[in-house]
């Protein structure tokens, strides 16, 4: 009876809105990509710069370097909207609120996951990663970072309306990244061996697929249950 | 329409949140034309507005960047957005981003939501804090129009304003406590 | 059937329910832990690989069990919080969590002391241990949302979710740190060849069990009672008492 927009419409139009958003607050938005890059610089200062030490444990700082500053980026998902009452009017929107989480996600994921694609390359180099390990480096991080995302979004929907709900966060969350982490860096790990990888690969797509189908709905639920 | 009065802390805001479903109910339900509101989930909300103690738009966003979102969210209603910003006097800030606008521009941003969407149910919740006096009696009169739609109102207020005398009823909760 | 779910779940009836019980359950608690005890210390006979230092397993593998028991339950009761938005499980899922945090610490320490004679230090990076350890984690997580929400039946809905997320997530991390472990390690000391071992050792291990899952019933009803008292305070039933 209505002429409400189409479900596709409506995600796409919240996609670009959290983009732009983005866009005019660019400075808060680097400061995870920033925080990647220093957590990364301190390994070699801590641990002495010995190429093959850090050709051995370059997998691992990656990954727990992508984590913290996963869990650093997922306040911003939530916490403005949250505040300034926007949230509301999305969960009194007239599209199921799951569908409209995932665009929310899918834009955190589009400013503060992908450019770790970019800088990942540069600071594999810096640690003496094997060029053959590299392109699962990227393939990780394309995988990986929207499980990040995705599991992180519950997380914060369970916080966002609690006053600290920062060092809660971390406790919530990072367990449920911990089988990321394994399958990232033992493929990175077994990539730069000159091993097969498919097998961490196609782990790491089945937890992206889990993640898609089951996360915006805990998501949505737990946003309710915020605002209420 | 229906007015909800009572003194402060009595419960009308979580009334209104309840209507809405943001907030559960600690026992009943809400209907809506005979159906449970968690049931009819979207059908209920494309036809229900909502502005709350919060303005709800965003200050990185002009104006007419706001707006569109509303309609993205809900249903959108006929009316030109341009023809909707004149309507509450906020014309020539259509494309100035709401952060630099006071806090009664921002109030009737979002009260222009109303507009912006078709709806049937408004459900109000202080809806003239930091309004000047003009823009209250404005606001009255489309309330009186959107009555006269066969609209629903559920408003709770503070300010003693004229406002329409059609249907009107008034639920004090300050009565019980 | 479903009568009597909803006669239980009101909280005056489960208070008195609950109070009658508690005396019956730390008697069978009793007699089963001396039995446990008994078998597991005295009649089981010595391991020829470990010696007498093997019986710690009678604490640590029926605590590790309760630690996984107890997740599950919290569940099943987050399921039903979701779906009927009943008082008793809000109550049940809060209560459980400290419970099932203490057996896992309780499996977490068994685990390293007996570790110490095994492998020579307190912790190694085993899949079991490592897995207990997140387990663990997962529990303070519950906890600590739920002390952070000041309304405490909005605490039980963000904490319902966050149990049901966290249980389908826990077969997921516990077979990714099996995996990680199988290639890290390579071929370390597993601690015990389950099929080799005779009667007179597992029967005592599942009294034992029992033993603490009546334990388990037994503190849950105690704490669910002071916690409905706390959350029930200015009801009529409350005030009669």
């Amino acid at each position: 009876m209505s002429n409400r927009l189409s479900l596709g419409q409506a995600f796409i139009f919240l996609l670009r809105r959290d983009l732009l958003l983005a866009l005019r607050n660019r400075a808060e938005y680097a400061m995870p990509l920033l925080f990647f890059v220093l957590v990364i610089t301190m390994f070699p200062l801590a641990l002495g710069a010995l190429p093959e030490l850090l050709a051995r444990i370059a997998p691992g700082i990656i990954w727990v370097a992508a984590l913290l500053a996963a869990m650093l980026s997922l306040d911003s998902i939530f916490r403005s909207d949250f505040d300034d009452g926007s949230l509301e009017q999305i969960l009194l929107s007239a599209h199921p609120i799951a569908i409209l989480v995932l665009a929310k996600v899918s834009a955190h994921w589009l400013v503060t996951g992908l450019p770790l694609l970019i800088v990942a390359p540069l600071l594999a180099e810096m640690l003496g990663m094997s060029a053959q390990a590299q392109p699962t480096l990227l393939l990780t991080i394309l995988i990986g970072t929207p499980i990040l995302s995705l599991i992180g979004a519950i997380g914060v929907a369970l916080t966002v309306g609690l006053r600290k709900g920062g060092i809660i966060l971390s406790l919530l969350v990072l367990p449920l990244y911990v089988p990321v982490l394994i399958f990232a860096s033992s493929a990175i790990d077994n990539a730069a061996m000159g091993f097969d990888v498919s097998a961490q690969i196609y782990m790491l797509l089945a937890f992206l697929l889990l993640s898609v189908s089951l996360s915006p709905w805990a998501t949505a639920a737990a946003l309710r249950m915020s605002a209420s | 329409m229906l007015v909800v009065e009572g003194p402060n802390g009595c419960g009308k805001t979580s009334l209104l949140r309840i209507l809405t479903g943001l907030r559960l109910a600690d026992s009943g339900e809400i209907l809506w034309r005979g159906q449970p509101i968690d049931r009819l989930a979207g059908d209920y909300y494309e036809q229900v507005n909502y502005v709350g103690h919060h303005d709800g738009v965003k200050y990185e966003l002009s104006c007419l960047e706001n707006l569109r979102l509303a309609r993205a969210m809900g249903v959108p209603s006929p009316l030109d957005l341009d023809d909707v910003l004149e309507q509450v006097n906020l014309y020539a800030y259509g494309d100035s981003e709401v952060g630099s606008l006071s806090a009664g521009q921002k109030r009737r941003l979002a009260l222009a939501r109303l507009l912006a969407t078709d709806s049937l149910l408004w459900i109000l919740d202080e809806p003239f804090t930091s309004l000047d006096k003009a823009s209250m009696e404005m606001f009255a009169g489309l309330f009186e129009q959107h009555l006269q739609r066969d609209g629903v109102i559920v408003v709770t207020s503070h300010h003693d304003i004229s406002l329409p005398t059609r249907d009107l009823q008034r639920l004090n909760l300050g009565a019980q406590a | 059937m479903f009568l009597w779910f909803h006669k239980l779940g009101s909280p005056p009836h489960f208070y008195r329910i609950a109070g009658k019980w508690i005396p019956w359950l730390t008697w069978i608690f009793l007699i089963l832990v001396a039995a446990g005890l008994y078998g597991g210390l005295i009649l089981a006979p010595p391991d020829y690989q470990q010696g007498e230092s093997y019986r710690i397993i009678f604490v640590h593998v029926p605590s590790a069990w309760m630690s996984m028991f107890i997740y599950v339950t919290m569940a099943f009761c987050a399921v039903v919080i979701i779906v009927w938005r009943m008082k008793l499980a809000e109550v049940v899922l809060i209560s459980s969590a400290p419970i099932g945090a203490s057996f896992t610490f309780l499996a977490l320490v068994t685990g390293s002391l007996w570790g110490k004679p095994m492998w020579g230090t307190y912790w190694v990076w085993d899949a079991r241990l490592t897995s207990e350890l997140i387990l663990l984690f997962l529990y303070l997580g519950v906890i600590g949302l739920h002390n952070a929400i000041e309304d405490k039946r909005v605490a039980a809905r963000a904490v319902a979710i966050l149990a049901l997320v966290g249980v389908v997530n826990i077969p997921i991390i516990h077979y990714s740190v099996e995996w990680w472990h199988s290639l890290h390690q390579g071929a370390s000391l597993t601690k015990f060849d389950k099929p080799s071992m005779p009667p007179s050792m597992y029967i005592p291990i599942l009294i034992m069990a029992l033993a603490f899952q009546f334990y388990y019933a037994l503190t849950l009803f105690h704490k669910c009672r002071v916690e409905l008292l706390q959350r029930e305070r200015n009801s009529k039933w409350v005030k009669e008492l």
